[in-house]
């Protein structure tokens, strides 16, 4: 009884700090994909002439649709 | 986690952005360079048809009729593709890290080429089962119909591959199944008529091809390198 108890109490705490390394993961991860985001459809998308030209011939490669 | 997640971006992003402007000088460029030549040929455009580049051949004009800025040809052509392709390439690698982040990623570099694989399956297969690469000059649909099907085919893929690969009970997977299908049982967006332009079709065959290939080198190089990366910096030496 006394054994069940402790695995139990160890199963919970193994719970929490697998909750707790996501927790700390999600602003970098967040930060990491929204910055991530912006920097591909700026450079891949962005209709602006100069942003075109600059990154034309990546663009054309990496097959993002152009004009 | 903010030190190890930027770190490894941004290293497995200037990697595979070198290699891929190195790659890209041998294979699509100078297609593209070729294409050039033939796109000041053509002027043909209808209601629905757009030849991409159209009208507007090499360097395009801004509201107020001046010529807007571009690389001069050559060295500085080279070295805004290297710049741009840069940003491309720590752009994607912050996606892919920032997933590794949630899941805990890989625990090696070949660990991390299979992630890479998955980034070219979402952003590269996927979105050219529709769109294949195009030269400048050849026969488009609208672009902004063009661009949003690319976001759709890549977003539908992406939530696919993560609800097959991680699936928890048996309808995750064929949930995946309908996302990855779906942009391309709607179709991507082609023109009503092809208008055969100068550009030889051969070339254009030659080019999506090469795209291909650019692109799987450019995500292994980036998948094995995060991975490489990802997985020598321990959260242990972290501070924060």
């Amino acid at each position: 009884m006394m054994k069940r108890t402790t695995v139990r109490a160890q199963a919970i705490k193994l719970e929490h700090a697998g909750a707790a390394v996501a927790t700390r993961a999600l602003p970098a991860a967040l930060a990491a994909i929204l910055l991530g985001a912006f920097m591909v459809i700026g450079v891949g998308f962005a209709h602006s002439n100069v942003v075109h030209n600059a990154a034309h011939d990546g663009r054309h490669a990496l097959n993002f649709p152009c004009h | 986690m903010f030190r190890r997640v930027f770190l490894t971006a941004i290293l497995a992003g200037l990697l595979s952005g070198a290699v891929l402007s190195v790659v890209q000088e041998f294979t699509t460029t100078p297609l593209i360079l070729f294409a050039e030549q033939f796109e000041d040929q053509v002027s043909i455009a209808k209601d629905g048809v757009q030849l991409a580049h159209g009208q507007v051949p090499v360097h395009p004009h801004d509201e107020t009729g001046r010529a807007a800025w571009a690389p001069e040809d050559g060295i500085e052509r080279m070295s805004f593709t290297a710049l741009t392709n840069i940003i491309f390439g720590v752009g994607f690698a912050l996606l892919l890290v920032g997933l590794f982040a949630l899941h805990g990623g890989p625990k090696s570099g070949r660990e991390g080429t299979v992630w890479g694989v998955v980034g070219f399956t979402v952003f590269a297969l996927a979105p050219a089962l529709g769109l294949p690469a195009e030269l400048p000059g050849s026969t488009a649909a609208a672009l902004e119909a063009r661009q949003v099907w690319w976001f759709f085919a890549a977003g539908g893929a992406g939530v696919g591959v993560a609800l097959m690969v991680f699936a928890r009970n048996w309808w995750m997977p064929v949930v995946g199944i309908v996302a990855l299908a779906l942009p391309h049982l709607v179709g991507a967006p082609h023109p009503e008529a092809y208008v055969s332009g100068p550009l030889p079709a051969e070339l254009a065959g030659q080019f999506a091809a090469s795209s291909l290939v650019v692109q799987a080198i450019f995500w292994a190089v980036m998948g094995w390198t995060a991975g490489k990366v990802w997985s020598r910096m321990d959260d242990a030496t972290e501070t924060a």
